[in-house]
């Protein structure tokens, strides 16, 4: 015991008068170890604690804190209470005593066995000992944190001290300044309002502490530490400032004067903070200002400046109008809502009689924004605008204006939609449903396209009010839909049209089933009359319609009755494409091959897929593969459309979206389906089953055959990684026989690309690491050789299985990528092998992607970029003829990584891209120069150094031969003008007359990019412009 | 503010389409003339000095007021003020004279003038604009630099 004694003597006398810092870590963890106790310790400070001296006293009481920080959770009651009655009592000593005997509270509000009662006592000690804006920074800190520490444990305690401890924080935060501090007081102030303390009389003063901050003006130091932002001060009192009505009479007056002033930022806050507030507050509570904000919300709308205020304004408008919504009504008053609307609709009613003039729009927005926020309000609005503006359309008779009426009136339909109500009696429309829809289907029958583009959005908005619209109306408007789709001649009125049908038929799709469908298929499988004369006649040519016909049929395809109805008319549109019967030309199968994808992509995920997965697994992939299998066996004189490339392209995403989306169990049957028609020839489960038995698909011996693996990859790569993929060895080595033995383009790349998908969802392990490992040394092999007829094919099956092990961040990735950067140099496949790094990058779009569950893993582009820039660095630097090989293949790399990483790596890499923009192979300096501009836009220090090689080199680029390099060029000075001023400030009169030469270019595109990058210049450092 | 608006609630235009891309326009080996609508395109987005908007929609500018001839190197602009005493007619006008200044080759004449009969003292503000020290005295003047920047720059809010 005396030896431990001994040890805290020689520590506290090292500390106190040897002032050796590092002592009291070493006390610290002797008290930890055991060596000796706290109670030692204590003793063996007697001596620095009854000091004379206030410097050796703070000295002591800092050691006793130091350890307490750390073993504060040791202590026992009995202790806890003596160390608390001796640190209150050190609050009355001398000043310097008083930091560590903070810290020492602090640590020991952390205490899970502080007695009842203590927190109050010591708070009454703070409050009445410390005045705590005298003490510092880390002082003022650590009071915050003791409150914030003790409310969390303590709360009743607190609450006990009633308006008292309100009072007490008021005077402590009262002046703080530091942004640290502040987020702690405010956390306090919050913790007051929403844990529901007693503010007593003292709201307003704990109002006037906390909104003397409003509205936060801060700009973080540049390189700040503490990364505190702007936003998080702003939210944080925000939380305080609207956290309760007591504070209303006090915010809504500050939330008036900050708007009416002059800057922006303070004006949205207000807004956004009135938007805030007023959800909670009564209409009591906003009463006596609502005159007052509303003339300010108004002068915002109607005077805006910014699209952000004005959004910011319209929000608050809707939430002051829901708060008013929520006021009981008594008897022996007027209605508080109505005088509220009747204020709003005398100001803004008038202007929407003048659909010309400019105020129209923001009169508009506001009336919508308050008729979007209750169902009383939407009453009370459309009563007193829609007649008006019905009867405005029907009686003007200029088009921009019913143009800009229709408008209005669609943005009105929209706004009172989100209130569901079940009965449509309730809707505030109903009494104007039947004039609505004449305004409407009126406009549908017009001569001018933008009318029609608006009615049928309007049509659609109308249809998405329950109850607005009745059978009849439903009819008419398919009839009119119908119409308009086949008979206009606009392509964007067509776009409407189809859309708004989707919209329509999700809703209805009876009347869509009985009446739009039928004469879509007679129209599409309808033979053109005369097919020799010129479509110089009216309406669409009959090409165009078959697309509007195919595109509207998937559009309507919303749910599962209506599926069952138009994906039988596409399927026999392919089927009489194949047979012949009907003059069908491969863009119509392409068409309605990506219709069939649309309806597959659109199935919303709920209990309908079942019945819409069965369509597709059962009848639709059956359907397309046994056409595409009849076609590839048929030996007739006229091809059929099905065996084109561009054809089976586009069945693959039919097939891959219905894999992916609908159905793992029936992806699963399918999956096992095609493998056992790809390996073993088993058509048993094809419809019209009459082909030979003996059927190798896989073989490769017939292009006409072997190509349809493309489909294979659908059925097999798409699904959920749960999904099995049965015989997948036997395939897998089919795969790779056909991969490298075809000469046939598309056969031997779907058979990597197959393959690839399959290893990338393989369970890892042994077996996959050796089957990588047979692949990986028979491509190396076939690459090797110079003289080896497969070359390209042993190429695209490793980049693609390069990919596939890329993406899922498989160890054996790096030996194929290191292949590929070898490549680089080959004579033959360098270039290829450069726009391969571009496939590794980017996202292919039919296999290997997360949306066909393939194993993606995140950041795998920066992964390999930072593994492998400094090989492409050396390389390039080593080569010596195909040195633009290195350059493309950075371009390729730099262009799909994220911004971030771009903007770290790349001041390694600065001296290539340069070398890269004077390089004179044009693709170089293209691939340099969009890999260049979107660096630019938020410059790394490196590039600032490099500026004067950056500016001369874009200049002489800007009269290349090539316009895209002059564009291209353009497009990076008009970016190197945001760079700071100062920096670019001395290149502007060069650049100014640089820029005047291709001013007066050949091309007009190359023109339009020189004007707005000398403009962007001219603003550069002159008054009013940057 | 309303108060100091001379015009708070203008009649509103409809602003034209972006011009459609044609197949010679993409051919390099095809020189596009300056046409009427390539310089409309370059003063029809210039911001009003008082509202939101741009000259367009207050139909401040038209492409039938916009003359070009390439070969012989002269533009002629024809603007309207929103109304007849416009105080800002000058300053729209210089707007619009240097826009094109910054913008077309240095070969080309640019004249700016206002429509014949929409302007109380339209000779006035067609001479400001025809002096051409007068106008580079104007930008010379640094608040009224301001002014026509802020009209040319492209994010104004």
């Amino acid at each position: 015991m005396a030896a431990d004694s001994a040890l805290a003597l020689a520590l506290v006398e090292e500390f106190v008068s040897g002032l050796v810092d590092s002592k009291a870590k070493e006390a610290t963890k002797a008290v930890k170890d055991g060596e000796f106790t706290i109670l030692q310790l204590v003793e063996a400070l007697g001596l620095s604690l009854t000091s004379s001296q206030p410097h050796t006293r703070a000295r002591g009481v800092q050691l006793l804190s130091e350890v307490l920080h750390e073993c504060s959770n040791s202590l026992t009651e009995k202790e806890v209470e003596v160390l608390k009655t001796f640190y209150e009592n050190r609050l009355k000593d001398h000043y310097v005593v008083t930091p560590p005997v903070l810290q020492g509270l602090k640590s020991l509000t952390k205490c899970t066995v502080l007695p009842s009662g203590s927190a109050v006592s010591m708070l009454r000690s703070l409050f009445q000992d410390v005045h705590v804006q005298s003490l510092m920074l880390a002082e003022r800190a650590c009071v915050y944190n003791m409150l914030i520490n003790l409310m969390e444990t303590r709360e009743a305690e607190l609450k006990s001290l009633g308006p008292d401890f309100v009072f007490g924080f008021v005077q402590s935060m009262d002046g703080e300044r530091d942004p640290r501090n502040l987020l702690l007081s405010f956390q306090v102030a919050s913790n007051i309002i929403h844990r529901g303390y007693d503010l007593g009389k003292f709201a307003e003063e704990l109002f006037e502490v906390t909104s003397c901050y409003f509205p936060i003006d801060f700009s973080p130091p540049p390189n700040d530490p503490h990364g505190i932002t702007k936003e998080e001060l702003i939210l944080a009192l925000r939380s305080i400032l609207t956290g309760t009505p007591v504070f209303a009479e006090f915010l809504l007056p500050l939330i008036i004067e900050k708007v009416d002033s002059d800057v922006q930022s303070s004006k949205l806050d207000s807004l956004q903070t009135l938007a805030a507030c007023v959800s909670r507050y009564d209409y009591k509570d906003v009463a006596k200002f609502l005159e007052g904000l509303w003339t300010s919300i108004r002068r915002e709308v109607f005077q805006t400046s910014s699209e952000k205020l004005e959004a910011a304004a319209l929000s608050a408008l809707q939430a002051l109008t829901s708060c008013v919504s929520r006021c009981v009504q008594s008897s022996d008053s007027e209605d508080s809502l109505s005088c509220f609307l009747d204020l709003l609709i005398k100001d803004c009613k008038h202007h929407l009689s003048e659909p010309d003039l400019k105020l129209v729009w923001p009169s508009a927005k506001l009336l919508q924004a308050a008729c979007s926020a209750s169902i009383r309000a939407s009453h009370i609005i459309t009563a007193a605008v829609i007649p008006n503006l019905i009867e405005q359309y029907n009686s003007r008779t200029q088009c921009s204006q019913r143009r800009t009426l229709l408008e209005v009136l669609q943005k009105f339909i929209q706004s009172v939609k989100s209130l569901g109500s079940t009965e449509a009696e309730d809707n505030a429309l109903f009494p104007y449903r039947s004039s609505l829809c004449g305004v409407v289907f009126s406009a549908l029958t017009e001569t001018n396209d933008s009318l029609q583009i608006l009615a049928t959005s309007a049509l659609a908005s109308l249809a998405q009010q329950t109850g607005l619209l009745d059978e009849s109306d439903i009819e008419l408007a398919v009839d009119h839909l119908t119409k308009l789709l086949l008979t206009d001649e606009d392509e964007r009125v067509c776009r409407a049209v189809v859309d708004c049908a989707g919209t329509l038929a999700a809703e209805h799709p009876a009347q869509f089933i009985s009446r739009m469908i039928p004469r879509l298929k007679m129209e599409t499988f309808a033979v053109p009359l005369d097919a020799d004369v010129p479509e110089a006649s009216q309406g669409p040519s009959h090409q165009s319609l078959r697309g509007r016909c195919v595109a509207a049929l998937a559009s309507v395809s919303r749910g599962p009755s209506v599926v069952q109805q138009s994906t039988p008319v596409l399927l026999e549109l392919i089927s009489a494409a194949h047979t012949g019967s009907v003059q069908f030309t491969m863009e119509d199968v392409v068409l309605a091959c990506h219709g069939l994808q649309r309806i597959a992509d659109q199935v919303q995920v709920s209990e309908e897929t079942e019945e819409t997965g069965r369509c597709f697994h059962h009848l639709i992939i059956p359907r397309l593969l046994s056409l595409a299998l009849q076609a590839a066996l048929q030996d007739v004189p006229r091809p059929s459309p099905l065996l084109e490339e561009s054809v089976l392209t586009a069945m693959v995403p039919v097939i891959s979206s219905s894999c992916s989306r609908l159905q793992p169990k029936f992806a699963e049957e399918t999956a096992s389906k095609a493998v056992s028609l790809f390996l073993n020839g088993d058509v048993s489960f094809l419809p019209d089953n009459s082909f030979p038995s003996q059927i190798q698909l896989l073989k490769g011996d017939c292009w006409r055959q072997s190509q349809m693996v493309c489909l294979l990859m659908g059925c097999v790569c798409a699904a959920p990684r749960a999904v099995e993929v049965p015989h997948q060895d036997e395939l897998l080595s089919a795969l790779e026989e056909l991969s490298l033995s075809s000469s046939h383009t598309l056969s031997y790349t779907s058979a990597a690309k197959c393959y690839a998908g399959l290893v990338n969802k393989r369970t890892p392990g042994e077996a996959l690491d050796s089957l990588v490992q047979r692949t990986v040394k028979r491509v190396c092999s076939e690459l090797d050789n110079p003289k080896s007829g497969v070359r390209s094919q042993a190429f695209t099956l490793m980049i693609w299985v390069a990919k596939a092990l890329l993406l899922r961040y498989h160890p054996l990735s790096a030996t194929l990528t290191d292949k590929l950067f070898s490549l680089l140099d080959d004579p033959d496949l360098g270039s290829v092998a450069a726009d391969g790094f571009s496939l590794l990058m980017s996202d292919s779009s039919d296999v290997l992607n997360r949306a066909l569950h393939a194993d993606v893993r995140i950041m795998y582009r920066q992964r390999f970029f930072t593994d492998n820039s400094s090989k492409l660095v050396q390389g390039f630097h080593a080569a010596t003829e195909r040195k633009s090989n290195y350059l493309k293949a950075l371009s390729n790399i730099v262009n799909k990584l994220p911004k971030q990483v771009q903007t770290t790596e790349l001041p390694a890499l600065l001296s290539l891209l340069l070398e890269g923009l004077s390089c004179p192979d044009l693709t170089v300096q293209m691939s340099t120069l969009s890999c260049l501009q979107p660096v630019l836009v938020q410059p790394p220090p490196a590039l600032l150094q490099q500026l004067e090689a950056l500016v001369s080199r874009l200049l002489a680029l800007t009269s290349s031969p090539a316009m895209d390099v002059r564009m291209g060029s353009l497009r990076c000075i008009q970016a190197l003008s945001h760079f700071p001023s100062h920096e670019i400030l001395p290149f502007r009169g060069r650049v100014l007359r640089a820029l005047s030469k291709p001013l007066d270019d050949r091309k007009r595109k190359v023109r339009s990019e020189a004007v707005q990058a000398r403009g962007e210049w001219f603003l550069l450092g002159s008054p009013g412009g940057r | 503010m309303s108060s100091q608006l001379e015009n708070a609630n203008p009649v509103v235009f409809q602003r034209s389409g972006e011009r459609l891309l044609t197949a010679s326009e993409e051919d390099e080996d095809v020189h596009d003339p300056i046409d009427d609508r390539e310089i409309f395109d370059l003063i029809r987005s210039i911001n009003d000095p008082e509202h939101p908007l741009s000259l367009e929609e207050l139909n401040v500018v038209e492409q039938v007021r916009v003359k070009v001839d390439d070969p012989g190197s002269t533009v002629g602009i024809e603007f309207t003020p929103t109304i007849p005493h416009c105080s800002m007619a000058t300053l729209i006008g210089l707007s619009i004279k240097v826009k094109l200044l910054r913008s077309l080759p240095d070969r080309f004449k640019i004249d700016v003038h206002i429509t014949p009969g929409s302007h109380a003292s339209e000779e006035a503000v067609n001479k400001q604009l025809a002096d051409k020290e007068r106008v580079a005295a104007a930008l010379e003047n640094s608040s009224l630099l301001e002014v026509v920047n802020q009209c040319l720059s492209t994010h104004s809010i």
